[in-house]
């Protein structure tokens, strides 16, 4: 299985009932596969007129309570922005999969790690965050989209599965879950007719008293915080002795692994710190990984993003180095290795 | 211990399919396997390549950027990977639609006219299976039976005469 | 003493926020009406627009999910196809549902969602101050066409019911007004076909309802409604457009 239909399958088994989306490579397998099972298993699944319809039709379906999700690709992430916005702002929780390729605009469709500032720091207009996992396997695909949901539905924050082409073309062993049962509750705010049983519920993001807003604002931000300290999630491989610690997320960490393993044959004390969660950035985890390390080696499809997130969470205490490919090109771990002898050689020192 | 195994033609050619069939064997035998297909704008006829990694310990990157053993099925593929092949790899070239002769003396050749063995046994598009043969055979990366077992999990099970034409061509390759 | 007239329970019983002379409170009311006779609040789920009416979810008593602009279709289509049971129901302005959201509409009454659509048609961007909108008449007067509305260089009017009655999946669509007591009732009938069209699953109802908008036309609400009978009326005939139950279609 291709790691777009485990995701798709996997989603299936967590009870997600409902999928919008727009074709668009290289995540096309992902609707292909809700297209021929959603139906069986008595769910929708509805191709929509854009990308900025489907995710409006999450909302709608979310906003009733029911597990909804969407899957584009970067330029199609960019049109649902509108409405990943309005699901933060309204407190639904829902599932968006990002099969990321190179870009800006429309660039290419070849794998790509360029939408990591978009996904953790401005994935629409206002002041929110949503969570955004990344596997780095067809495994973390599968396993990550039950986590993505049940954490959604545990904070009312919108989830994003941020994988990218590599991961959602290729093969390779997968065990998927029995079918799951969400434990959340969503009785009291969903807004799916009130039966005359309950006041009527509103799903909505307008306030236009300054202070009503701003206390919603802040009250959500509360919930931020406890999702920082207790929802960050990271491998950390060989960082206990490690003099070079490389930090990469998702396809570019299994380059990053292939590199850190070739170091150790040579004699080289590398380490890897992956991300599982990018927001929330696991701080703590990667402040340990660092601990021993002299250098740290950010590895990236893409011109250098998430080395912001290492450069704050270590507070610029040890010196980050960049080694990365953009525009749809995926690293090579022998040019990860060389970079890794040149680190050592130099003391870290340019 | 790790195997790393590019694959590439046009589409159309079965270069996808092949690279199925030998992570099926991996998953069949145990071992840690990867597969990653290139994806362009083309479904058929353009360049189409794959990666194939068995290993006996968790794969890292899947993109195989310096094969082990590369199946070169046009000259366009032949040309652009054969110097990338790693020293002591072996590289499985259709000779009917390839004509050079590689220089290189640190890797192993093998030419097989398989497109024309193919078409001379009523295998048409069978070139892959024949040249997968020849793979098993000279590198004993899997036994035959791994493979007939592999190649019944890849195709569906009502294309029956699919599969006895994938048998027949994989023991054409092995007999070479 | 016998009570002959009443608040509709499903509207709540809160001031509104509207203008004074502005038809979007009968609208509210002949919906709530039409909840009422079937019953249906607690299984109707009412979709609110960005524009004037954004804030209708405090006035509706059903459940209510406010939709970004021009998107009501797109999440009544999620709401609809997650409770095929419910009644779903879209309140939209004419900017809203005619230029920004114009892709939305037309595929949710391509695809036949099961779908009420209720269109406010008052020729203008009520909530940002009086902007030409898609249903501008020509020559109008407007914040951003100050010389009138120049057919030459801002494009003509989208008369929507007669546009979208060429989709197949459209049950019913049906111009009506509410500047008059024969055509506020001629309103609530149509309302109410359409709900049933709805709960028979026939496909999507639109009821485009001709509507004044008094502050920003700069009339007194009397003149509005003359605006409406002598200018909109005309450019804009009542009537259904399509009506698959094959009564009295035009």
């Amino acid at each position: 299985m291709k790691g777009n239909e485990a995701l798709a399958e996997a989603a299936i088994r967590a009870q997600c009932r409902c999928f919008f989306g727009y074709p668009i490579t290289p995540q096309t397998e992902l609707a292909a596969y809700m297209a021929k099972r959603m139906p069986k298993a008595g769910g929708v699944f509805l191709q929509a007129e854009s990308e900025i319809a489907a995710v409006n039709m999450v909302l709608g379906a979310a906003s009733t309570g029911k597990r909804a999700m969407t899957s584009s690709s970067s330029p199609g992430i960019s049109l649902k922005s509108e409405g990943i916005s309005y699901l933060a702002a309204c407190d639904v929780p829902a599932l968006i999969v990002n099969v990321q390729r190179g870009g800006p605009g429309l660039g290419g469709i070849q794998p790509s790690q360029a939408d990591y500032w978009q996904a953790t720091k401005a994935l629409g207009h206002g002041d929110f965050h949503v969570l955004v996992f990344a596997p780095a396997s067809v495994q973390e695909m599968v396993d990550m989209v039950s986590k993505a949901f049940d954490t959604a539905e545990k904070y009312r924050i919108p989830a994003v599965l941020l994988a990218d082409g590599l991961l959602g073309q290729m093969m390779e062993p997968v065990t998927i879950p029995e079918p799951s049962e969400s434990k959340c509750d969503n009785s009291n705010w969903a807004a799916d007719g009130h039966k005359f049983k309950r006041e009527h519920h509103i799903i909505n993001s307008l306030y236009l008293q300054p202070d009503d807003l701003e206390k919603l604002v802040l009250e959500r931000f509360r919930r931020y915080e406890i999702v920082m300290e207790n929802e960050t999630d990271a491998e950390l491989y060989l960082t206990e002795d490690c003099d070079v610690l490389l930090c990469a997320y998702g396809a570019s960490a299994r380059v990053a692994k292939t590199a850190v393993n070739s170091a150790r044959k040579l004699g080289i004390k590398a380490g890897l710190f992956r991300p599982k969660t990018l927001w929330p950035f696991p701080v703590k985890e990667l402040n340990k990984a660092a601990e021993t390390a002299r250098v740290l080696l950010d590895v990236e499809m893409s011109m250098g993003q998430m080395i912001d997130d290492v450069k704050l969470a270590i507070n610029c205490s040890k010196p980050v180095y960049f080694n990365g490919r953009t525009g749809g090109a995926v690293p090579v771990p022998a040019d990860v290795l060389e970079e890794i002898k040149r680190l050592v050689a130099t003391g870290g020192e340019l | 211990m790790t195997t790393e195994i590019l694959l590439a033609g046009f589409g159309g050619q079965g270069v996808l399919f092949a690279g199925k069939v030998l992570a099926y064997c991996a998953l069949i035998d145990g071992k840690e396997l990867s597969w990653l297909p290139s994806y362009g704008p083309e479904m058929r006829g353009g360049t189409a390549n794959c990666s194939v990694c068995v290993s006996d310990e968790p794969i890292g990157s899947p993109v195989v950027t310096y094969p082990d053993i590369l199946v070169a099925m046009n000259q366009p593929s032949y040309d652009k990977f054969i110097n990338a092949v790693k020293p002591s790899g072996s590289v499985f070239i259709d000779s009917s639609l390839i004509e050079s002769k590689c220089g290189r003396s640190d890797i192993s050749c093998y030419y097989l006219p398989s497109t024309t063995l193919a078409s001379e046994n009523a295998l048409q598009g069978g070139s892959n299976m024949i040249l997968l043969g020849k793979i098993i055979k000279e590198t004993k990366l899997f036994t035959l039976e791994t493979v007939k077992k592999a190649i019944e999990k890849v195709v569906p099970p009502t294309k029956e005469t699919l599969i006895k034409n994938n048998f027949k061509a994989i023991e054409i390759g092995m007999s070479i | 003493m016998a009570v002959v007239f009443e608040r509709p329970k499903s509207l709540l019983d809160v001031p509104t926020h509207y203008c004074p002379g502005c038809t979007h409170g009968i609208v509210h009311r002949l919906i709530c009406e039409v909840i009422d006779e079937m019953n249906i609040e607690g299984d109707t789920i009412g979709v609110v627009p960005v524009g004037c009416s954004v804030m209708a979810y405090d006035y509706f008593g059903c459940d209510v999910i406010e939709a970004p602009h021009g998107r009501a279709p797109a999440v009544a289509t999620g709401v609809k196809r997650a409770n095929p049971e419910k009644f779903v129901f879209t309140y939209q302005g004419d900017g809203d549902l005619a230029a920004i959201g114009t892709c939305e509409t037309v595929h949710s009454a391509a695809r036949g969602e099961n779908l009420v659509i209720i269109f406010i048609n008052n020729t203008t961007y009520g909530m940002t101050g009086g902007q030409m909108a898609p249903t501008s008449l020509p020559g109008q007067i407007t914040q951003t066409t100050p010389y009138g509305r120049d057919v030459k260089t801002a494009g003509y009017p989208i008369k929507m019911c007669e546009m979208l009655s060429t989709l197949e999946g459209v049950a019913l669509a049906q111009r009506v007004s509410v500047d008059s007591v024969p055509h506020i009732r001629e309103a609530k009938k149509a309302i109410r076909k359409a709900f049933e069209n709805e709960k028979e699953q026939r496909g999507l109802s639109i009821i485009e309802v001709l509507s004044t908008c008094p502050t920003n036309w700069g009339l007194t609400p009397l003149e509005s409604i003359k605006r409406l009978q002598d200018e909109m009326i005309p450019y804009y005939p009542l009537g259904v457009y399509k009506d698959i139950s094959g009564e009295g279609a035009k």
